[in-house]
């Protein structure tokens, strides 16, 4: 179940935020807002979509561009709020 | 002992010449902003003396000083004339806050061509309309952004050009140029004498209706750009300055590149992701003294709270302002408490290029008010039926300025009649020469405010339906259009709905074509189909899905319904209203 959570996550990621031109790997670990591939201003949409596909409610005060950095530490925001 | 000293004196005793003074300016010197901020600092024996200190994503940092910015901004502006670009000629500047946005900037306005910066994170179609609305000749991208210049390039015949300055150079296709900043250090320049309306900054700004238009700002702001970082930044010789605005809107140039540099002083620049602990790092270690940053920025860092602030040797500062959106009492107490300093809430627009009504180092602040107008600034409040200024303190009407200030907007690209029609009072043939400077006439800038008995401005609201988000100004036009271009949309309206932090969000009414149902994956469908076409910020945050849109009888979506029921505030009049 986790593991579907981060393939969905990544998959998603991918897709919306990574150009097809880009041939940069992204994997579980790749900073995403440190490293300018999702910039702090888009983190907005994948908050919407973390919240919908994942069934969560994530406070404002949590989503920081720290707890997004990585697809990894984005599952263990969700996860936590599940909980 | 602030700069500006007494306010009182200042406004009686007032000329902008005193800005030449500030910038101990002779008249036979050129005028030339690009050169003002960097050969003209170099001359007075700072050459050495740090300009910017950058730091990126990763921790990267860079730094570099006057005599840096003289020598890479001269190869910007020899590279452009090697180019064939003639001066008068559109120069975009599409980058993240890299320093190259900011030599470039300064090389740009050196050989005479105008700068127009855009905010990286516009998606292609944001992109486009403002490109070929200025007939750009030549855009700087980077490896990054190239690819959404790619998308588009074909509709923009006037585009010649596509040089990239930073990314892979091998990933480049064969038309594209790459250049290299620090391959281009050119020690001798002729700079282009420019006169005070020349062309220098274009930026792109959204009203109510049509797409974004193109205020055009001439060399001559700098006088006004210069005295309001002096008196109400109060920039002194050993600052350190951080201005967070970025260079694709009119903060980050009129203050985050020509106010500080003009007068020879040190700015930091900051080009990552947000976040509180990273700031509070970054003014802790560059010991930032002169900090201008926005309401949201100053609202999210409350939200972090007291705690945070405790960490880190905030010492160094010792003045702060704020811009973008009007700063809330709440925000000003708290910054007094947690900084010791309270923010200093500026107003002013892109079309009105430096500083207009402020709240001043010196003069006791209101919290929550926009503060008096700045001296040489003739303000006034004028009445919502009759147009004519208010009297009486309370009076709720539009703010309103007499032309004249230097750094107030030559024109709108290719649309006179629409300039025209910010002034009250213009003959119904005038032109912008005239208009800028006809003092017996208002420019109208499309906000509401009272002032009380004591001369302070107190903001109120938009006079019209633009979408204040985040200190960015969303036109509702561009949204809609776009929405309406998604298969599943028939019609649409966008509105800005309140928010804690940004002030306003976007949130957006439609109705679906057939075969299509509400449903969550549309739902995120659309917010990124208008996050890349238009940008993050037009993107909606709510969605709400209606069976029909209200309309006038003539069928014109009738948005300041669908606002006042969002605001709770009372709908006006519905004689229009289409029935049932």
């Amino acid at each position: 179940m986790a593991d579907e959570m981060r393939d969905m996550i990544l998959e998603y990621v991918i897709d919306e935020y990574v150009d097809e031109e880009d041939d940069e790997e992204v994997s579980f670990d790749t900073p995403l807002i440190s490293s300018g591939i999702v910039d702090s201003f888009s983190m907005v949409s994948l908050k919407v979509f973390l919240e919908k596909k994942c069934k969560v409610s994530l406070p404002d005060k949590e989503a920081t561009p720290e707890a997004f950095d990585t697809v990894n530490k984005i599952c263990e925001l969700v996860r936590r709020f599940q909980a | 002992m602030s700069n500006i000293g007494s306010y009182e004196k200042r406004r009686e005793n007032f000329s902008w010449d005193i800005a030449k003074e500030v910038l101990a300016w002779k008249e036979d010197e050129i005028l030339n902003i690009g050169a003002m901020c960097s050969d003209r600092i170099c001359a007075q024996g700072k050459g050495d003396k740090k300009a910017l200190i950058w730091q990126g994503f990763g921790g990267k940092q860079k730094t570099y000083t006057f005599n840096d910015l003289r020598v890479l901004s001269n190869g910007f502006a020899k590279f452009l004339q090697d180019l064939g670009v003639a001066p008068g000629e559109k120069v975009c500047l599409f980058m993240d806050k890299i320093p190259e946005l900011y030599v470039s900037f300064l090389g740009v306005l050196k050989m005479g061509a105008v700068a127009q910066p855009l905010f990286s994170a516009f998606g292609d179609e944001s992109l486009e309309v403002r490109l070929l609305s200025a007939d750009t000749k030549v855009i700087f991208t980077t490896r990054k952004h190239v690819k959404k210049v790619r998308k588009i390039q074909d509709r923009l015949p006037a585009l010649e050009k596509i040089v990239v300055v930073e990314g892979n150079p091998n990933k480049l296709r064969d038309e594209e140029i790459y250049m290299s900043m620090e391959d281009f250090r050119v020690e001798n320049f002729k700079v282009y004498e420019a006169g005070p309306d020349t062309p220098s900054v274009l930026h792109y700004t959204s009203g109510t209706t049509g797409q974004p238009k193109g205020a055009q700002h001439g060399h001559g702001s700098i006088w006004g750009q210069a005295l309001t970082t002096s008196w109400v930044l109060d920039l002194k010789d050993d600052d350190i300055y951080w201005c967070t605005a970025d260079p694709g809107w009119v903060t980050g140039t009129s203050y985050g590149i020509i106010g500080p540099w003009s007068l020879g002083v040190t700015q930091c620049v900051l080009d990552s992701g947000f976040t509180s602990a990273a700031w509070y790092k970054f003014i802790q270690e560059n010991k930032v003294t002169v900090w201008y940053s926005a309401p949201t920025a100053i609202r999210s860092l409350m939200r972090d709270g007291e705690e945070l602030v405790k960490q880190y040797d905030l010492s160094s500062l010792r003045h702060l302002a704020s811009v973008g959106e009007p700063l809330n009492a709440e925000a000003v107490i708290w910054s007094e408490k947690v900084y010791g300093l309270p923010f200093l809430d500026t107003f002013w627009q892109t079309e009105t290029g430096s500083m207009m009504i402020t709240n001043i180092p010196g003069v006791k602040i209101k919290p929550g008010s926009m503060g008096k107008p700045f001296p040489g600034i003739e303000a006034g409040i004028l009445d919502l039926q009759t147009n004519e200024p208010v009297t009486e303190p309370g009076t709720v009407g539009l703010i309103a300025f007499r032309p004249g200030w230097p750094s107030m907007f030559k024109e709108y690209v290719k649309k006179p009649d629409i300039y025209r029609s910010k002034f009250v009072g213009a003959a119904d043939d005038a032109m912008p020469a005239e208009l800028r400077v006809d003092e017996s006439i208002w420019y109208v800038s499309g906000d509401r405010a009272s002032f009380d008995k004591d001369g302070y401005y107190w903001f109120v609201g938009r006079d019209d339906d633009v979408i204040n988000t985040g200190g960015h100004l969303v036109g509702p036009f561009e949204i809609e259009s776009a929405l309406v271009e998604h298969e599943a949309i028939a019609e649409a309206a966008a509105i800005g709905k309140p928010d804690e932090v940004n002030m306003e969000v976007v949130k957006v009414f439609i109705t679906l074509n057939p075969s299509f149902e509400p449903s969550d994956d549309l739902e995120l469908n659309i917010m990124n189909f208008i996050r890349k076409r238009l940008s993050p910020l037009a993107m909606p945050q709510e969605i709400e899905y209606m069976e029909k849109l209200p309309k006038t009888r003539s069928g014109k979506i009738l948005r300041r319904y669908l606002k006042a029921l969002e605001w709770g505030h009372e709908v006006g009049d519905l004689s229009t209203l289409e029935d049932d």
